[in-house]
């Protein structure tokens, strides 16, 4: 027997798997085994109907024993599919489990070919590589790094804040990041939801407030993630936190300064309410802002000038925060490094720039409105405390509500946003309920697959909504007959009764898509995660691993993976939080051997392996000016063991011999 | 710069007065232009329904023309030939086999076609070339108070938009605020005029030209401003036609806000090519700019708002 | 009452038709049609339409070859392309027009003295023959074929042309004809569509040739 790795003999043991007829029918299975059983060092040559099944795999258990086996190759499906079983089965006969190698006849062969003979010749080839590939097999060793138990959530929309809660609750500690002064995201400024029409603010309120309050929760809004490194289990990232020029912990969110500022009126433009209403200087963005700390605006405080510090006010507001002494217009950034195991990242979306479409008319007709307007037009606490007073001072008596702006649409964005058709419905009844106007829905298609949804759509159908089926081709002031005159006039195609349509409106109301935020790619790079070609955040398996990313212990939650619902967002960011729990309760991950290593002797520091790296897991050792590869950071892809110069870098399961002994395997003729 | 210059068919007929207006223009400017040598229609849209490739290797042998006459750009200020020169181009570059054909053509005529012309429109070169600054220089009779509805007809900007916005085209308001008018919101700035229907199926296509018509009667103009032959002509010569059909029809009185009056007496607004009103500020008569080809010539005081602002 | 009976059967298709007006350059996209009814929303002409824009391409895609060839909506198309420019599936739906007519007037399918066809057609010939158009030519004889009493009721805006020198009264030429003739002759020998492999010719093949 063959002595390779110089301390033992190599018995090989060999099995290939009929997978019932899906290799069978195509290759000869016996033919193969009967193959193999002559190749050199292999003591045991096997088919048999299922190899993953229980008895399949005590097969190769009780050949270890019965013959001493100490390596095992399993002619089979993809390892993709049975890797893990398979190695399992032979470390619990006794060896280590990187004595395996697997042989992918299914995917690679029989599922592929139409030549029976062919197809078992190819087999054989395959067979005989990974016989000659396992002799030069070394023992390895599944490293095993700690999970810190911290978690980081960005993002504090509904998918942030429940994923944050749960986590807390199970006893762990987050830090939940939001870029805006509150939490709350886009539904906080929703009035009611759909297909329910419960109030927003009543659902989202007491989560907010919870988790303000929570021990368990560290809240830093009004911050960025600015640097991430390390890696799973191990995450080191840095928060920076802008100035609000309000000390947290010392505001009490009274709001005395707000009624004490020298404005006397709210002057600027107010951001929460898509700019409808006006705020002052120092403000809060709503009455439930989660944390209820108010925020001075550097930007129109009459105390700075383009941002910069001038003392040119009396600051009223100073005075009527008094003993609480909680305004301090000196305050600066702060950067805050902390640990944390795993993050989830839930940065949700922003809504489709409808001035991508001028077609519409919005911001040249003033009766035009976004979504997301009319969310805080209808809303009891929004600018007109819900009375839908449009721009032009009148009440609206006819509405159109164009579905599909920036959605289905190859000149903008492809994709359905997936809730412009249910939202378009809400604010439809919404609508209606305010002002009794007719309401005109256009739609391409009606997508209403939720729970609940159908019936939505049948309810309205009811109130004596229209829906007409048609794009809208453009929105125009002029007028073709005189009860034209004044109005906005939508012209369309009544694609189901097939006629072309004119209907004069007062309102316009643009169901706007869901489309990732613009700074998306950054967020992406920070986070070493990709993205769709339409820019959302890429899941590990459209299926299978829908909240993972390709980064280990980074999940996604809600709208930043893909456009979707309140309840989708809830379930998602649950999922999220159960992953996260798996590892930090886990306590460690075990790491794939198939890392690559430095062999430093070798190695000229010449650094052309660094930038190549897709992981960032190459770095230069300082002192020795050798290259250094973090193993856990190592994905095993590959890239510096061809790249590197000097041929220094080795990578385990695919070192040159096993690589070539593979080869040399595959190139021989086969015989028969 | 000199350019290679296509005037196309129009530009030898109907629509004399938009060549009598846009060569002085140019000249004033400094622009230099020669006539494209023994050059043919450019396959224009009737064509283009019986038979595209033979519209585009008549629409090819103009650009290979160019090509050999060596200037680097061909000015088409129609906007059909426009159009079917960049389409072609456009063809060319996607279909290989219609190349093919088009270049065995040229032969012919010892003529090769290497897509390296760019077509340019009048407004285009004005713009973006001459530039305002400069054109500003030149305006000795600001046209001040002259209120103008910018119409620029649909097929300079769909559908290749190279040189200005698709929806909201604004290179002619530019060049007409440079010389002192005022333009009125005219939300039918690249709507259909009609094209060759007006002559073919009246009912339909004088209703696009009367519409664009009506509007910008609504909307205060005194003068409408074209960049194309045949938006000119379908909304300058059939009035007769569309008073008879439609000029009973009433719109809110421009002098009084709670009266309507008939339209028909107020279609009689003047329609001209923006090069006229260009020419009329550099000082040019305005029979070199054949002004008096119009149906409804320019009114009284329009011109006289001129002198006075002249004066 | 007259009932009319409006269905269609399977053999009213002329299968093949909307696949082969697909496989034209420009009309590939066709294929992704959602019957949106943006087309006909923004065409100014949709109003006079038969089908309107919309229901052409449904109409093309499925096979309704006389349907699609015998519509009004083809000659009405202005091929302003304000359609196109919309259309979120980017389908050239202007360009698709233009195949329909090219095919409508092939194949003879429009209604004697209808003045459209007529009028691209002798467009064709003069520019054709005479390398330019001289437009009040064409359309005197555009209105001779089709119209006589329309072309009598025209008479008015001749005169006013004619004062205003816009009239010409010379009919407008090249000066190398032949060499026009000569360019035309080859695209007449070549066929496109033989040159062209994955294009079926199917009733096209009289592409070659001015109608008739
Ligand atoms: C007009 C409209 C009406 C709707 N109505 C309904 C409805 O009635 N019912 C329903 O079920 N769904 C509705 N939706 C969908 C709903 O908005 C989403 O499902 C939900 O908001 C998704 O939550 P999210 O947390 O993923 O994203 P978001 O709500 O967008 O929250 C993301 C949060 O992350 C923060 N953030 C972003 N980037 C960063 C960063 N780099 N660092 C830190 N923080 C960051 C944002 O400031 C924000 O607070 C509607 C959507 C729209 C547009
Ligand atoms: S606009 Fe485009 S997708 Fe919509 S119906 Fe017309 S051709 Fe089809
Ligand atoms: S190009 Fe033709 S079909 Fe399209 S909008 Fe214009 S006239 Fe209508």
């Amino acid at each position: 027997m063959d002595k390779v790795n110089g301390n033992h003999d190599v018995r090989i043991g060999f099995y290939v798997c009929n997978c019932g007829t899906n290799i069978a029918a195509m290759v000869d299975v016996q033919a193969v085994a009967k193959y193999v059983a002559a190749l050199p060092n292999v003591v045991v040559s096997r088919d048999y109907k299922y190899m993953c099944s229980d008895p399949g795999q005590e097969l190769i258990q009780k050949d270890i024993k019965e013959f001493g086996l100490n390596r095992i190759v399993v002619a089979a499906c993809s390892p993709l599919l049975h890797e893990h079983t398979f190695r399992s089965a032979v470390e619990a006969g006794g060896l280590n489990p990187f004595f395996f190698h697997m042989v992918n006849i299914r995917e690679h062969d029989s599922w592929v070919h139409t030549d029976r003979d062919e197809a078992t010749a190819k087999a054989k080839a395959l067979a005989r590589a990974g016989i000659r590939r396992v002799a030069r097999h070394r023992a390895l060793e599944v490293k095993k790094v700690p999970v810190h138990p911290d978690v980081l959530v960005v993002g504090g929309g509904i998918a942030g804040i429940h994923a944050a809660l749960t986590l807390a609750k199970s006893g762990k500690k987050v830090y939940l990041v939001e870029r805006e002064p509150s939490i709350g995201g886009h539904m906080a400024k929703f009035d009611k939801t759909f297909p329910t029409l419960d109030c927003a603010a009543c659902i989202l309120t007491p989560k907010m407030s919870e988790v303000g309050a929570h021990e368990n929760i560290t809240l830093w809004s009004y911050s960025e993630v600015v640097k991430m490194d390390g890696y799973v289990g191990n995450f080191k990232v840095t928060v920076r936190r802008k100035p609000r020029y309000v000390l947290e912990d010392l505001c009490t969110g009274c709001q005395e300064c707000i009624s004490h500022c020298v404005y006397k009126e709210p002057k600027f433009p107010d951001a929460f309410n898509e700019h409808l209403g006006k705020r002052k200087p120092v403000y809060i963005p709503f009455p439930q802002a989660t944390p209820q700390v108010v925020l001075i605006d550097p930007e129109v405080c009459l105390n700075f000038r383009r941002g910069v510090l001038t003392d040119k006010c009396k600051k009223p507001c100073v005075e009527a925060c008094g003993d609480r002494k909680a305004i301090d217009f000196k305050q600066k950034e702060e950067l805050k490094e902390i640990k944390v195991g795993t993050i989830i990242v839930a940065t949700g979306f922003k809504t489709f720039d409808v001035g991508r479409m001028p077609q519409y008319g919005y911001g040249r007709y003033p009766n035009v409105y976004t979504a997301l307007e009319v969310e805080r037009l209808v809303n009891a606490s929004g600018p007109t405390a819900g009375d839908v007073l449009l721009r032009d001072g009148h009440h609206p008596k006819s509405i159109g509500i164009i579905h599909c702006v920036g959605s289905r649409d190859k000149n903008t964005n492809r994709w359905c946003s997936r809730v412009c058709c249910m939202y378009s419905m809400k604010l439809a009844h919404l609508l209606k309920e305010h002002t009794e106007a007719e309401i005109y829905n256009f739609y391409i298609d009606i997508r209403a697959p939720g729970k609940g949804y159908e019936e939505f759509y049948d309810k309205l159908l009811e109130e004596g909504v229209h829906f007409i089926r048609g794009r809208v081709g453009e929105v125009t002031d002029w007028a073709f007959i005189p009860e034209e005159e004044g109005k906005l006039v939508i012209r369309v195609e009544d694609t189901l009764a097939g006629v072309v349509r004119r209907i004069p409106v007062d309102m316009v109301v643009l169901a706007t898509g869901l489309e990732p935020h613009a700074d998306a790619q950054n967020v992406r790079r920070l986070f070493n995660m990709s993205c769709g070609t339409e820019g959302f955040f890429l899941e590990r398996h459209p299926k299978l691993a829908p909240v993972n990313t390709f980064t280990d212990g980074i999940f996604l939650a809600g709208c930043c993976q893909s456009p979707k619902d309140i309840p989708d967002s809830v379930a998602q960011a649950g999922a999220a939080a159960a992953e996260a729990l798996v590892l930090i309760d886990t306590g460690h991950i075990e790491q794939e051997p198939n890392t690559a290593y430095v062999v430093e002797a070798e190695c000229s520091g010449c650094k052309s392996c660094i930038p190549l790296c897709p992981y960032t897991a190459i770095s230069l050792l300082p002192d020795k000016k050798k290259a250094y590869i973090n193993e856990a950071l190592c994905k095993g892809c590959g890239t510096c063991v061809a790249a590197c110069p000097s041929g220094s870098i080795v990578q385990n399961l695919f070192e040159d011999a096993e690589i070539f002994s593979e080869i040399d395997g595959l190139l021989e003729p086969t015989s028969v | 710069m000199k350019y290679s210059y296509f005037p196309g068919c129009s530009l030898k007929g109907t629509g004399r007065a938009y060549e009598e207006s846009l060569l002085p223009v140019l000249k004033v400017l400094g622009v230099e232009l020669e006539e494209l040598d023994d050059w043919n229609c450019c396959g224009a849209t009737a064509y283009m329904a019986v038979d595209e490739v033979k519209a585009c290797v008549m629409a090819s042998r103009n650009l290979a023309i160019a090509e050999k006459a060596g200037h680097k750009e061909l000015l088409a200020p129609c906007s059909a030939c426009y159009l079917v020169l960049n389409k072609t181009k456009h063809y060319l570059h996607e279909s290989p086999v219609v190349e093919a054909v088009v270049q065995k053509a040229l032969r012919q005529a010892n003529l090769t076609y290497s897509g390296n012309t760019p077509v340019r429109h009048p407004l285009d070169l004005l713009v973006n070339n001459v530039g305002i600054e400069e054109i500003k220089k030149h305006v000795k009779h600001p046209l001040k108070g002259l209120k103008i509805a910018p119409y620029y007809g649909c097929q300079i900007v769909r559908p290749y938009a190279t040189f200005d916005d698709q929806y909201n085209p604004t290179t002619m308001d530019r060049l007409l605020e440079a010389i002192g008018c005022t333009m009125v919101t005219y939300p039918l700035k690249t709507r259909c005029c009609g094209g060759s229907l007006t002559g073919t199926l009246p009912e339909p296509g004088l209703l696009c030209s009367y519409i664009l018509l009506k509007e910008a009667i609504t909307r205060g103009a005194d003068v409408i401003a074209t960049v194309c032959p045949l938006c000119q002509f379908n909304l300058d010569c059939y009035r007769d036609k569309m008073k008879g059909k439609w000029g009973h029809e009433t719109i809110p009185d421009p002098r009084n806000k709670d009266a309507r009056v008939p339209v028909g007496p107020h279609l009689d607004i003047p329609v001209v090519f923006f090069t006229q009103l260009i020419g009329l500020a550099f000082g040019l008569s305005e029979k070199e700019l054949g002004l008096q080809r119009g149906f409804a010539p320019m009114r009284k005081p329009a011109c006289a708002q001129r002198q006075s602002a002249a004066a | 009452m007259e009932l009319k009976r409006t269905i269609k059967y399977e053999s009213d298709r002329v299968k093949g038709f909307g696949r082969e007006v697909m496989s034209v350059p420009g009309c590939e996209q066709l294929e992704h049609c959602i019957q949106c009814g943006t087309c006909s929303g923004l065409c100014p002409l949709s109003i006079f339409m038969d089908y309107t824009p919309r229901q052409v391409m449904e109409l093309t895609r499925s096979d309704f070859k006389t349907e699609v060839l015998r519509s009004t909506t083809i000659w009405l198309c202005a091929s302003c392309y304000a359609c196109t420019v919309e259309c979120p599936k980017q389908i050239r739906i202007t360009d698709i027009m233009y195949e329909l007519k090219q095919r409508a007037i092939h194949e003879g399918f429009y209604p004697k003295r209808f003045p459209i066809p007529v009028l691209a057609q002798e467009f064709y010939k003069m520019s054709h023959k005479r390398g330019r158009v001289t437009e009040n030519f064409l359309a005197t004889i555009m209105f001779l074929k089709t119209d006589i009493l329309a072309a009598l009721g025209m008479w008015r805006l001749g005169l006013n042309l004619l004062r205003r020198g816009r009239f010409p009264l010379k009919l407008e030429g090249i000066k190398r004809k032949s060499e026009l003739e000569r360019m035309m002759a080859v695209v007449d020998k070549l066929s496109i569509d033989a040159l062209n492999n994955g294009h079926q010719t199917g009733g096209n093949g009289g592409r070659q040739h001015g109608a008739h």
